[in-house]
């Protein structure tokens, strides 16, 4: 009690110090007058009795600074004081404090988001409860989890080590909910799911395993929190509400709660559906198939005290016994647990080595920036030597004077910290934000929690005394004496020391990168004008699965011939024509081997090409722009009675045929043994990536290869937005219910940029944290020579040095140390585009314009780390720095 | 944070609190003469070491303080004691003397009664 009275009265006292300052003034002068008064009296002369007084009284300074530690807590009150100062000190010198900050706020604000990352990716990924005993089953011999509905049935009904199993498949789904029928990726959810994951509702209620009963009995289905957020405005009367799921009639039951957005961290559902209903949704019945592994993953709560070990023991027990079961479908079948999040060990494993090394290498950017400035710092401490030795002479104690220099430290830590953090959440809310393709619901939520604020705290904290830790030594061997008298200063050596070698290493690595994400660029800029084999531009795609609205068999092939000639008839559309896999948008391109006709054995091995394939329209050619090198296209007479007809590429005619010439006309097999005939040979294209290289294709009739997968090609020189209305209501008028997907080619092909656009991102973006760590390291290495030098260059321009040779003197180490960082970066950059060739289309060095960007780039960075040392060395003025000595 | 004070600080914080609970309210020269006089020699060389300890029990809340006149109308502050000054005097002082009677009975024991 009467501490903390007192501690607070100390406090407020901290903060009033001035006003009271007064008081013990006053009454020392009285308490003095009064002795005098008393010596007067006693006979004293008045001087003696004055003296008297005083001497009586004691050490009146020292008095005044006890009632002062009496009074108020020293600690702050010193730390006020050191704060003001270290603010002045760095108002006083803007540059530094901008580097500095500048500095820390990029390597925290790097190391930061890199933990969110982590943090979301790999410690906290799922917002379940008991997450840490949640496991998904992983295949023993492969990292994937496929299972059949059987299998799965059979893993949950005999282990002994699980609360219980669930499974989920993902899917894509028309969902027609009155207005503008929308395709959605979903979770196939066993019924069960929900109660595994030991969840509750926000709203209404999930479905239960009490809820299947056989193949399409429980048309219910659950909202995701964001998806009912987005798609349905948290209008909380949609329980209840029957919308249709493909055409079929389905009841939602509820929302999930917000932060679930299903099992896979990178995968976000928009619904959940019981996997009984897989017919509907899937348009096959694979529940009774045990070879039919349709099933995405299997995962669970293991029981309390079943450890991992005991748990994969159990399962393959499991599995031996479906092996000797179910010979013809279940061979090899052991288990492994991994954790669900990531899809078991099929991106969990490169996942957590790709974020550790990332991790890793934020630190060693934020060790790097804490070495650059504290270099920097001691630079700084060097110039203050007569002002820290001053304070020693006056008697101030050395712990006393390294505490000034580390609040200086951690405000700027602090300082730095604070803006890192902030563009950290600029960047991580950006990140969550970011919905990389647009086909697919992946979608990484990186929300700062409080682990993120903690570990930003103390790497924020340790960098500041780490850097503010540099100077020490120097202040410890301070001898006042010498300084004043002598200002000894140090020549700079001419060896080479471990610092320089730190400085040149760094240069090299921000050139390295320099050159590579130039490069990469380059080769992006380069890949979006690309012979693709189409031609995107003005052409807009507009994709429908018809299954989705119930079609199939012929139906679908009178609705792909109706939608194109409603579509031809758009006013200003110059062609159209349709494919079932749009190369470089959908992704999952289908290939098929083939064989030469003379081939009768038609074993894998005597394959004669393995080649993409496509089922188009007869126009589809001319809506994409693809070029026929020779022959035709194909008619509407090529239907399934006619003979098979082709169209391939040159390079499937190299390979199958040996030459373009001798492939007209000529026969090939597929691997069901029908002969192909080829009508015409098209140019070769970019199929499933952009890096890959010239590849088979073979285009096919879809009359004579049916999909009920259609992408619309429009070409038309039409502004895009207008004429996507003008084909989603021709679509309309077709079919109201089927869900179509628009968008202009050039854009769609995100997805096959995604690599080299990442590359480059991330090049960049550890560039331009290179240059900056580049900066700091030349910046603080030539201020610590400058300030060294500085009675020498002042001597030398005494003696009548030019500015060019005052300049050479005070920073040709730095720029030499800048040369040979560079030259090496440069050389390690151009080793280094042979693997990013693999990542970035056409991704080359030898090309001017990298060569001289790279340059550019170089002498800049050392102009902009030399400026304010070099200004400082011409502004030297020898007269005042030799009076000052 | 000045440890090496504390014992003749407690000390000397006592005196004030009894000086002030017999002559009421005091100015700080008035309580130095005071002890002085009492204790003769253990204040003669620093007065001023008083301040700080009045300045402690004030904002522990055992004294009070405000500016008066004095004898020869000089400004001063004067001290006096509160109401919880007086209980933990009246605590102190049982301490005290409890702690006399402790050390007196040992320094009176001699050997034959130890045994």
């Amino acid at each position: 009690m009467k501490f903390m009275r007192r501690f607070f009265a100390r406090l407020t006292n901290s903060a009033t110090q001035r006003a009271r300052d007064e008081r013990i003034s006053e009454e020392i002068e009285n308490h003095i007058a009064m002795q005098t008064d008393e010596n007067l009296r006693a006979g004293l002369p008045a001087i003696e009795a004055r003296r008297q007084a005083i001497l009586k009284f004691g050490g009146r300074e020292a008095i005044k600074e006890d009632y002062r530690s009496e009074r108020g807590l020293l600690f702050f009150d010193n730390l006020a004081r050191d704060l003001r100062f270290a603010f002045r000190m760095l108002r006083k010198s803007p540059g530094f404090t901008a580097v500095a900050v500048i500095t820390l706020a990029m390597a925290i604000g790097a190391n930061a988001v890199v933990f969110g990352v982590l943090n979301a990716l790999i410690l906290h990924p799922l917002h379940v409860p008991q997450a840490e005993s949640l496991y998904g089953i992983q295949h023993g011999n492969e990292a994937s989890s496929y299972q059949s509905y059987p299998d799965y049935l059979d893993l949950r009904e005999r282990n002994r080590s699980f609360d219980d199993i669930a499974a989920y498949d993902a899917a894509q789904v028309g969902l027609d909910a009155g207005e503008d029928p929308s395709r959605v990726w979903i979770f196939l959810a066993s019924g069960n799911y929900f109660d595994v994951l030991r969840l509750q509702p926000l709203l209404g209620r999930f479905f239960h395993a009490s809820d299947e009963h056989g193949p399409n009995s429980a048309p219910y289905i659950v909202l995701s929190y964001s998806y009912w957020h987005t798609h349905f405005q948290d209008d909380r009367g949609v329980v209840g509400r029957v919308v249709q799921v493909n055409k079929y009639p389905y009841t939602i039951l509820g929302v999930a709660p917000p932060g679930f957005n299903g099992t896979l961290v990178f995968f976000n559902p928009g619904f959940f559906v019981p996997l009984v209903d897989q017919e509907q949704v899937e348009g096959v019945n694979d529940l009774n198939s045990r070879g039919k592994r349709f099933i995405f993953m299997t995962l669970g709560h293991l029981k309390p005290g079943v450890t991992k070990a005991q748990a994969i023991a159990d399962l393959n027990s499991i599995g031996s016994y479906l092996e000797k079961t179910y010979p013809q479908d279940d061979d090899q079948r052991t288990f492994t647990l991994a954790r669900p999040s990531l899809y078991g060990d099929y991106l969990g494993k490169p996942a957590r080595a790709f974020m550790t090394g990332l991790m890793l290498l934020s630190a060693l950017i934020l060790l790097a920036a804490c070495a650059n400035l504290g270099s920097l710092f001691g630079a700084r401490a060097a110039d203050r030597s007569r002002e820290v030795a001053l304070r020693l002479a006056l008697g101030a104690s050395r712990a006393r004077i390294l505490r000034q220099l580390f609040t200086e430290a951690l405000l700027l830590s602090l300082m730095g910290g604070a803006l890192g953090l902030w563009g950290g959440f600029v960047l991580m809310g950006g990140l969550s934000a970011w919905r990389p393709f647009s086909r697919w619901p992946a979608q990484l939520r990186v929300h700062p929690d409080a682990n993120v604020y903690v570990v930003a705290l103390l790497l924020t904290l340790a960098s500041g005394f780490l850097f503010g830790a540099f100077p020490v030594r120097q202040v410890l061997r301070t001898n006042p004496y010498e300084i004043i008298k002598a200002s000894s200063r140090g020549i700079v050596g001419g060896r080479i020391t471990i610092r320089d070698l730190a400085i040149v290493v760094q240069i090299a690595i921000c050139a390295l990168l320099v050159t590579s994400s130039i490069v990469a660029v380059r080769g992006l800029l380069r890949a979006l004008h690309s012979d693709l084999g189409f031609e995107p531009r003005h052409v807009i795609l507009a994709d429908t699965d018809l299954s989705m609205g119930g079609y199939s068999g012929q139906r679908a092939l009178q609705m792909q011939k109706r939608m194109i000639d409603a579509v031809a008839a758009i006013p200003g559309v110059a062609s159209v024509g349709f494919i079932d896999w749009a190369p470089l948008v959908s992704g999952g391109n289908v290939d098929s081997l083939v064989f030469t006709d003379a081939t009768a054995d038609l074993r894998r091995s005597n394959a004669a090409a393995e080649s993409y394939l496509f089922g188009v329209s007869p126009d589809y050619f001319q809506a994409a722009h693809t070029v026929f090198l020779s022959g035709r296209t194909f008619t509407w007479q090529d239907d399934e009675n006619a003979p098979r007809v082709a169209v391939i590429n040159q390079e499937f005619a190299r390979r199958v045929f040996g030459s373009a010439a001798n492939a007209l006309g000529a026969y090939f097999k597929m691997p069901d043994g029908t002969r192909l005939a080829v009508v015409g040979i098209v140019e070769n294209g970019k199929y499933a990536s952009l890096t890959e290289d010239p590849s088979p294709a073979m285009f096919l009739p879809f009359l004579q290869s049916p999909s009920t997968q259609t992408y619309l090609a429009v070409r038309s020189d039409r502004d895009p937005a207008q004429l996507a209305a003008a084909i989603r209501g021709t679509m309309r008028s077709l079919d109201a219910g089927l869900p179509v997907y628009m968008g202009p080619w050039n854009k769609e092909l995100e997805t096959a940029l995604f690599g080299s656009r990442m590359a480059a991102i991330t090049l960049g973006v550890m560039g331009v944290i290179g240059a900056m760590l580049s900066i700091t390291g030349i910046f603080g290495m030539a201020a610590y020579s400058v300030s060294k030098r500085l009675r020498e260059l002042g001597i030398r321009m005494a003696l009548g040095a030019q500015r060019k040779q005052v300049l050479q003197a005070a920073l040709g180490r730095a720029l030499k140390l800048l040369g040979i960082g560079s030259a090496a970066g440069l050389l390690l950059g151009i080793l280094a585009s042979r693997v990013l060739s693999a990542i970035v289309y056409q991704a080359t060095p030898r090309d001017p314009v990298v060569l001289a960007g790279v340059v550019v780039a170089m002498l800049l960075l050392g102009l902009v780390a030399t400026w304010i040392p070099a200004r400082r060395a011409l502004a030297i003025d020898p007269a005042i720095l030799m009076r000052e000595d | 944070m000045k440890q090496k004070t504390d014992v003749p600080q407690g000390t000397l914080a006592l005196m004030v609190l009894k000086t002030l609970d017999v002559l009421g309210s005091l100015h700080g020269y008035g309580i130095a003469r005071r002890i002085e006089q009492i204790s003769g020699d253990l204040l003669a060389v620093n007065q001023g070491t008083l301040y700080p300890v009045l300045l402690k029990l004030e904002q522990e809340g055992v004294i009070a303080s405000e500016w008066g006149a004095s004898e020869n109308n000089r400004r001063a502050r004067f001290y006096r004691l509160t109401k919880e000054g007086r209980k933990q005097l009246q605590l102190e002082t049982q301490d005290w003397e409890q702690t006399a009677a402790i050390i007196g009975r040992f320094f009176a024991a001699k050997a034959e009664d130890l045994s």
